[in-house]
């Protein structure tokens, strides 16, 4: 191909044209910093946007604050957290919040005590032995699942679910722990399932080559070399679900049963925290002492799943580290 | 290594990956099986009565028009009040904000935001918006309190994907005399636009899904009317679903599968819209 | 590192004066040193070639040029850097005017995921031409100018990614020739390229030379000393 011909007559002139300066003083001013104001109202305009969403940030923390702290000067923090009777509108009301506290337990204690095993092993098989084509199938299903909303998920677990769990155990009724704790189970799910098989497959194919070559059989790799380095993605996988299930309002509301007392067993009805804010707030009376307690419980929501993603987010910031090349 | 015989090492991984085989078995089932059910004992109930007609018999018949209308009233509200900002502040983020602490630990509080109980920014809305600002029970104080809660993810969603594009691309622009703000708007943002509308459209279909703050701060069951202004009270779709299912006595359980499958049907759809410009956007890149 | 000018064959650019000149710049990168009490001319319309080993700062120093620098936080410019006699780095100069004037083709083609002619047009149009005509002529220069236009006549409107390496290098070459700029760095344009490519673009350069001031970073010594 023959290569092209030099610049044509005109545009050898626009080129001598442009590259021959003027006074040195022409060259400067034309170098001189423009203002360029379009920008700069753009920019502002950019930079304000992110001050909101800072501003939504700290506002939330602030309010929780704010409301929820006046409480702790009528109930003293120790009857606050551990105590037992919660009466809002009896004379003199008493706000102790342990009931709430442990049902939350108890929920997710039975949601992470399935999920946990149920998710990380399908991860496993997902990421280690699954032929893509399954991979393929299962990994919509579970965005699926993680797409159906709240209320519907307790619509389901009260139509469905309670009566099987009542005949199941002889229960007087089916809306209780356990009900909730499966259908929190299935919520967690995906997201556990996810970011343990990121975790899984992170980790570089070197270390199973390495094993093979050594004669071990695909499920001992697995054991002995997948699971183990991915270790720490697995926990804040875990952690993530964990978070999911004590944050989650709806289906605990719909399938918990809203009883009072300290639960003992999963088997009993019972009032978790994200539920008794939620059936408590539409009666408090605004600025009285039950919102002031309402919004203290949600501080401490509040700061329990920001603690819990913390940690997550730390645990995973360590484990990418670790597999950087 | 295991010193067992090869046969029985072979059988201890025929067990192990048959059990892992039957958990994801177990993740899979529930899904299929909850649509299922909801599509099939709801389908019996949608007619076009249904879907525009308003509820009477406080909800046991008639339709759920207001509740439909509703719920797209609050995802256009978060939206127009979301996206903008979320947009711009991933922009800030992504391209403006100086890499020091302050930046990295706004990043860090953004991305934990995300994961707050939703019924904690229903607090967040009513205090705010419901009182202190007085705009009392209202669509106007649901749409915010769900555009908060939108903000998180919109942010993140838009910082990613403004984060994806090369910097070969930036460099080749401010190497020909490009401002910064014309690099990003005409070659980064065109490049991340499909991400962003990606993230735009899982907020609405977690707006249209979301119960807990609305529950709080505006939503409410039988109302007269339509929403004239924002101000007004409204009806939607998942607090209609918890009403009718908790709370009624004597609903028929037709009306309560139907409800649930006008519900799962909006949510779901934008969720495959979701997916589909996902996948074509891999597409095209390759 | 090593800096050698070549002087063009056009005997009209006689007094060489300076186009670019360094007084004893340092350049940082936080507290690492890249740059060492660097001192020298760039002559007008030639070509100057930097070369070293790896690591040594080739790529910094083309960048000092047009204060691409400036986008890496924490890297920090000590001395005098001149083009055309006036200092660049004063905080009263604008930064997108110096990089119109000094244009940079990088080791990697990086054109846009545009059409060809959106490539071209890309530094036009920033700098507030917009008439399509116009446009279309300066396109149609500038891939004349950097032997790309007999390729892609007629096919403006398809992707700049469905070029070769040595189409997209050439391509990058045009865009910055479209903002009409008067000096050209180019940091090692051929390495990611083939025998035949790079054999294009050297002699390309060697005609840009002719009108253009032009800094190469290089590894190719051999074709260095040949000229």
């Amino acid at each position: 191909m023959p290569l092209e011909q030099t610049v044509e007559g005109k545009t050898i002139a626009m080129v001598e044209q442009s590259a021959s300066p003027t006074t040195a003083k022409g060259l400067e001013r034309r170098f001189e910093r423009r203002w360029r104001l379009g920008e700069k109202f753009i920019e502002g305009w950019i930079f304000l946007a992110g001050v909101i969403a800072i501003a939504v940030l700290l506002g939330i923390v602030v309010l929780l604050l704010r409301e929820g702290l006046p409480i702790f000067s009528d109930t003293p923090p120790w009857e606050f957290f551990f105590g037992t009777k919660w009466y809002p509108v009896s004379a003199p009301p008493s706000f102790g919040t342990m009931s709430f506290f442990v049902a939350t337990l108890w929920v997710t204690i039975v949601a992470t005590a399935i999920a946990v095993p149920i998710g990380v092993g399908c991860a496993a098989y997902l990421a280690e032995v699954a032929p893509s084509r399954v991979r393929e199938t299962v990994k919509p299903a579970i965005e699926l699942l993680a797409g159906i909303p709240s209320v519907v998920m307790g619509f389901i677990g009260l139509l469905l679910l309670s009566p099987l769990v009542q005949s199941m155990f002889n229960l007087a009724t089916g809306l209780c722990g356990l009900t909730a704790g499966i259908m929190l189970s299935l919520m967690s799910l995906p997201i556990i399932v996810s970011v343990s098989e990121d975790a899984l497959c992170a980790v570089p194919d070197e270390f199973r080559q390495a094993a093979f070559a050594l004669g071990a059989t695909k499920w001992e790799v697995v054991r002995h070399v997948s699971i183990p380095a991915a270790l720490s993605g697995i926990a804040a996988a875990i952690m993530l679900g964990v978070g999911r299930a004590i944050g989650e309002t709806m289906t605990v509301l719909m399938v918990a049963g809203g009883a009072l007392a300290v639960p003992i067993s999963p088997t009993e009805p019972m009032m978790p925290m994200t539920a008794a804010i939620a059936s408590g707030i539409g009666n408090a009376v605004r600025g009285g002492l039950q919102y002031q307690a309402l919004f203290a419980i949600g501080l401490l929501l509040f700061s329990m799943t920001l603690a819990v993603n913390l940690i997550a987010d730390r645990v995973l910031e360590r484990q990418k580290r670790k597999f950087a090349r | 290594m295991s010193t067992q015989s090869g046969l029985s090492r072979r059988l201890s991984q025929r067990t192990a990956f048959g059990l892992l085989f039957v958990a994801t078995i177990i993740v899979v089932f529930p899904v299929l099986f909850i649509v299922s059910q909801i599509i099939i004992n709801g389908v019996g109930t949608i007619s076009w009565e249904f879907l525009t007609q308003p509820p009477s018999q406080a909800g046991k018949a008639g339709g759920i028009f207001p509740a439909i209308v509703g719920t797209f009233y609050l995802m256009l509200g978060m939206l127009i009040f979301s996206l903008p900002i979320g947009v711009l502040a991933g922009i800030y983020l992504a391209e403006y904000a100086p890499s020091n602490r302050l930046t990295r630990l706004i990043n860090l509080a953004i991305m934990n935001l995300a994961g707050v109980p939703s019924i904690v920014y229903g607090l967040f809305g009513l205090g705010i918006f419901v009182l202190a600002l007085n705009f009392g029970m209202s669509l106007l104080a649901a749409s915010l309190t769900l555009a908060c809660q939108a903000l998180a993810m919109t942010i993140t969603t838009s910082r990613e994907a403004i984060l994806a594009v090369p910097g070969e691309y930036r460099e080749g622009s401010l190497a020909v005399g490009a401002t910064k703000w014309q690099t990003v708007r005409h070659v980064v943002l065109p490049q991340a636009r499909p991400g962003i509308i990606t993230g735009a459209v899982l907020a609405m279909s977690r707006a249209a899904g979301e119960t807990a703050p609305i529950l709080v701060v505006g939503a409410a069951f039988l109302l007269p009317g339509l929403p004239k202004s924002p101000f007004d009270q409204f009806m939607a779709l998942p607090y209609h679903l918890y009403t009718v299912a908790a709370h009624v006595p004597g609903m028929p359980e037709g009306t309560m599968w139907g409800v649930a499958s006008v519900l799962l049907v909006v949510v779901l759809s934008f969720d495959v819209l979701a997916t589909i410009m996902r996948l074509r956007a891999r597409r095209r890149r390759v | 590192m090593k800096v050698n000018s070549v002087l063009s064959n056009n005997k009209t650019a006689q007094h060489n004066e300076a186009k670019l000149r360094t007084e004893r710049v340092n350049l940082y990168y936080g507290a690492f040193q890249a740059l060492r009490n660097i001192t020298l001319d760039v002559p007008e319309r030639a070509i100057t070639a930097v070369i070293g080993p790896s690591g040594c700062g080739k790529s910094s120093f083309l960048r000092i040029f047009n204060r691409m620098n400036d986008l890496i936080p924490g890297a920090k410019v000590e001395g005098q850097v001149k083009l055309d006699g006036i200092p660049i780095y004063e905080n009263s100069i604008d930064v997108v005017e110096v990089r119109k004037r000094v244009g940079m083709v990088f080791q990697k083609p990086n054109p846009f995921p545009m059409s060809v002619f959106e490539n071209v047009a890309f530094g036009p149009r920033r700098h507030g031409r917009n008439n399509r005509v116009e446009l279309g002529d300066i396109v149609e220069r500038s891939l004349r100018q950097a032997a790309l236009w007999h390729e892609v006549e007629g096919k403006l409107e398809q992707s700049a990614l469905a070029l070769s390496g040595g189409q997209q290098q050439r391509l990058c070459i045009a865009r910055v020739l479209a903002v009409e700029p008067e000096v050209i760095l180019m940091d090692e344009p051929c390495s990611a390229l083939d025998p035949v490519a790079t054999l294009k673009i050297e002699d390309l350069m060697r005609r840009l030379a002719e009108d253009y001031t032009i800094v190469v970073v290089t590894h190719n010594m051999l074709c260095w000393l040949t000229t």
